[in-house]
C-alpha cells in the first residue's frame, strides 16, 4: 500500500470522519476492499486513535469550563519527564498534555464543569504532585477555531443555484 | 416624440437577434425553491484563500486605488509571463503580449472583434460554454458549431474540423479542458487539430481557463505547438484555479501584433481591469500554489465520486479529465434535457443544467457540476436515483405534460 494512499485516507477521515469505505474507494479510485484493509492496517498502528467529531459546546445547553495550564516542573533522574507527564495525563480532567520547550515545561488543556472544579484540580492534584514547582491556569474565555476548523464561521455558500 | 411602445424595434437587430440564455428558466425556478442541492454552478464553491483576499486588504490600505496601465500592471504581467512558460513552454513579452482584461469573457470578446470581419466564420466544438455564440455574432461573425460525441470523449477531431471548413472560415474557438462536457485534449490530438488549422490559415482563440483543473495527464496549450504560436490568442484567468470568479481577473496573451489592437478595444471600453483584482491575481499566482493544489486534489477525489455514482444509479457518464463538471447522458430516460432537468428540479430538488443550452449537440445530456461538498454531492446522486426509479415507473407523465 502507498503511503500516498494511506495519506490520502488519512486527510479524508481527518476532514469527515464519518465517510464510508465504498465512497472513499470511489474517490481515489481504489477498490473498497483496499480501503478497508488500509484502515484497518492504521488502527492497528495506532496512527489511527479515535474518530472524533468537533462540537461547539457553546451552542449546546452544557456549560463547561477549559483552561490551559503551564506547569513548571523538576525532570527526574533516569525518566526525564516522562513519568511526571504519565502521572499527570492519568487524570480524566486532562484533555491533552504537551512537552514544550521555552518558560514552561507541559502545557494541559484541562476541562470540567464549573471553574471551582478546575481551582481544586490545580491545587488539590496537580500542585501537590512532587517535582511541580509551579502551575499558571488561563481559562478560556471564547474558543474561536479548533482544529482548523472556524467555529463562527460565516463563509456561507454565496453561489447562485445555476450559473453558466 | 416616439413612446416607449417601439423602443424595442429602434434597438439593434443585432442584440435583439440574439436568443435569452437557455439556463433563464431553471435560474428562476431554482431561485424560488428552498433546499435545493445545486449541481448548476459554474464556479469553485471554495472561497479565495485567505492569503489573497488579505493582499488585497493590504493594498487597499495602501492606496493602490487608481487606474493601472491599459495592459495591466507591469509586475502582474511578468507574473503572468512566467505563469505560462512554466505551465505551458509559451514565451510572451510581459511588455506588450500579455493583457490583462475584466474575466476571460472580456479577453474573448476582444479576439473575436479584434479578428473578425462581418460574416467570418468561427468555428467551435459543441457542446460549447453558452458565451460563444453569443461573442461572435456580437462580433459580425456567424458562428459555426462542430459537434463532438461522447464516444470520441468529445474531444474534436480533425476530421470533424477540416469538414466544417468553408471559405469563411478564419477563427477555431477552442475550450480545453471543456465546459460543459470536462473533455480534454492531448498533445497528440491537439497537433491533428493544428495541421488542419495551418494549413487552413485560421487563427485560433484558445480558451483555457480550467486548465490547471486536468486531472490525468498535463494541460497543453495548442499555443505551445510548432507555428501556432503566431496566430494563437491565449485566454486564461483567475476565476477557476484560484477560486476568484468574482475578482473578474482574466488575461490574454497573443503576438504583439494581434494583442496590439486587443488593447484599442479594451482601453476605449474598460480602460484597465480593477487594480484590486489585480493586486489579489499577483498574490494568487505568486504563493497560491499550495492552496491551488489542494482545490485541485478534492475537484479530483469529487469527480471519481459523481462519476462513479451516475453509472451506478443507471447513467452513462463518460469519464471527464478536467474543468469541474460532469456531462452524464438521461437518453435512456427518454426526456429531453430540459423536461429531465424541470422534473428533476421540482420532484427531487437538485439543479442540474440542461445540455441542449450548450448546443445541439449537448441534447440528451445534462450538466453537473461537482464543485460542491461531498455531502451534497452523496444527498444529490441518492435524490438522483429516487428520482429515476420514478421515472422509470411512469410516475410523471401527468407532469411531463406540462413541461
Amino acid at each position: 500500500m502507498s503511503t500516498q494512499l494511506r495519506h490520502d485516507i488519512l486527510q479524508l477521515l481527518h476532514e469527515n470522519s464519518k465517510l464510508q469505505p465504498d465512497t472513499i474507494a470511489d474517490m481515489l479510485n481504489v477498490s473498497k476492499e483496499t480501503v478497508e484493509k488500509a484502515i484497518a492496517q492504521l488502527e492497528r498502528e495506532h496512527v489511527i486513535l479515535r474518530y472524533s467529531t468537533i462540537i461547539n459546546w457553546d451552542k449546546v445547553d452544557h456549560q463547561r469550563v477549559t483552561a490551559m495550564i503551564d506547569v513548571k516542573v523538576t525532570p527526574q533522574r533516569e525518566v526525564g519527564y516522562d513519568a511526571l507527564a504519565e502521572r499527570i495525563y492519568r487524570f480524566p480532567e486532562v484533555k491533552s498534555l504537551t512537552l514544550m520547550s521555552g518558560a514552561y515545561d507541559f502545557s494541559l488543556v484541562v476541562e470540567g464543569y464549573s471553574v471551582k472544579d478546575i481551582g481544586l484540580f490545580v491545587s488539590e492534584k496537580l500542585s501537590t504532585i512532587e517535582h511541580v514547582q509551579s502551575t499558571t491556569t488561563h481559562f478560556i474565555l471564547k474558543q474561536y477555531k479548533e482544529d482548523g476548523v472556524i467555529f463562527e464561521d460565516r463563509e456561507e455558500d454565496q453561489r447562485l443555484v445555476i450559473t453558466p | 416624440m416616439n413612446g416607449r411602445s417601439n423602443l424595442y424595434d429602434r434597438l439593434s437587430p443585432v442584440v435583439r437577434s440574439l436568443p435569452p440564455s437557455g439556463i433563464r428558466k431553471f435560474f428562476d425556478l431554482a431561485n424560488q425553491m428552498e433546499d435545493v442541492i445545486s449541481l448548476g454552478v459554474g464556479e469553485p464553491d471554495f472561497v479565495t484563500p485567505w492569503h489573497v483576499r488579505e493582499a488585497c486588504f493590504y493594498s487597499l490600505e495602501k492606496g493602490f486605488t487608481t487606474y493601472t496601465s491599459n495592459y495591466g500592471l507591469p509586475q502582474l504581467r511578468e507574473e503572468i509571463a512566467n505563469y505560462l512558460a512554466e505551465t505551458c513552454q509559451i514565451t510572451y513579452d510581459p511588455k506588450d503580449e500579455i493583457l490583462v482584461t475584466v474575466g476571460a469573457s472580456e479577453a474573448i470578446d476582444l479576439a473575436l472583434r479584434t479578428i473578425l470581419c462581418p460574416g467570418d466564420e468561427v468555428l467551435f466544438p459543441e457542446p460549447a460554454y453558452v458565451s460563444y455564440q453569443p461573442c461572435a455574432t456580437l462580433a459580425g461573425g456567424i458562428s459555426v458549431g462542430i459537434q463532438t460525441y461522447a464516444e470520441d470523449d468529445f474531444k474534436l477531431t480533425p476530421a470533424a474540423l477540416e469538414r466544417a471548413i468553408t471559405p469563411r472560415s478564419k477563427v477555431l474557438l477552442l475550450c480545453f479542458p471543456n465546459n460543459p462536457t470536462g473533455a480534454t485534449m492531448s498533445r497528440e490530438d491537439l497537433q491533428g487539430i493544428a495541421d488542419v488549422a495551418i494549413r487552413h490559415d485560421l487563427f485560433v482563440i484558445s480558451d483555457e481557463i480550467y486548465s490547471e483543473l486536468t486531472y490525468d495527464g498535463s494541460h497543453v496549450s495548442i499555443a505551445s505547438l510548432p507555428g501556432m504560436l503566431e496566430r494563437t490568442v491565449v485566454v486564461n484567468g483567475m476565476s477557476k484555479a484560484f477560486a476568484m470568479t468574482g475578482w473578474r481577473i482574466g488575461y490574454a496573451a497573443a503576438p504583439r501584433e494581434i494583442l496590439s489592437m486587443m488593447v484599442k478595444i479594451h482601453q476605449y471600453t474598460i480602460l484597465c481591469a480593477p487594480i484590486m483584482g489585480q493586486m489579489a491575481a499577483l498574490e494568487a499566482l505568486r504563493n497560491g500554489k499550495q492552496h491551488k493544489d489542494e482545490m485541485v486534489k478534492r475537484y479530483d477525489q469529487r469527480r471519481r465520486l459523481i462519476v462513479n455514482g451516475f453509472r451506478e444509479i443507471g447513467l452513462s457518464c463518460h469519464e471527464p479529465k478536467g474543468a469541474f463538471y460532469a456531462f452524464p447522458s438521461i437518453q435512456n430516460t427518454g426526456l429531453s434535457s430540459e423536461q429531465f432537468a424541470e422534473l428533476l428540479l421540482m420532484e427531487a430538488k437538485v439543479a442540474v443544467v440542461p445540455g441542449n443550452v450548450f448546443g445541439k449537440g449537448g441534447d440528451g445530456f445534462v450538466r453537473c457540476s461537482y464543485a460542491t461538498s461531498l455531502d451534497q454531492i452523496t444527498q444529490a446522486l441518492e435524490r438522483m436515483q429516487r428520482f429515476l426509479e420514478k421515472v422509470k415507473q411512469g410516475d410523471f407523465v401527468e407532469q411531463l405534460a406540462s413541461v
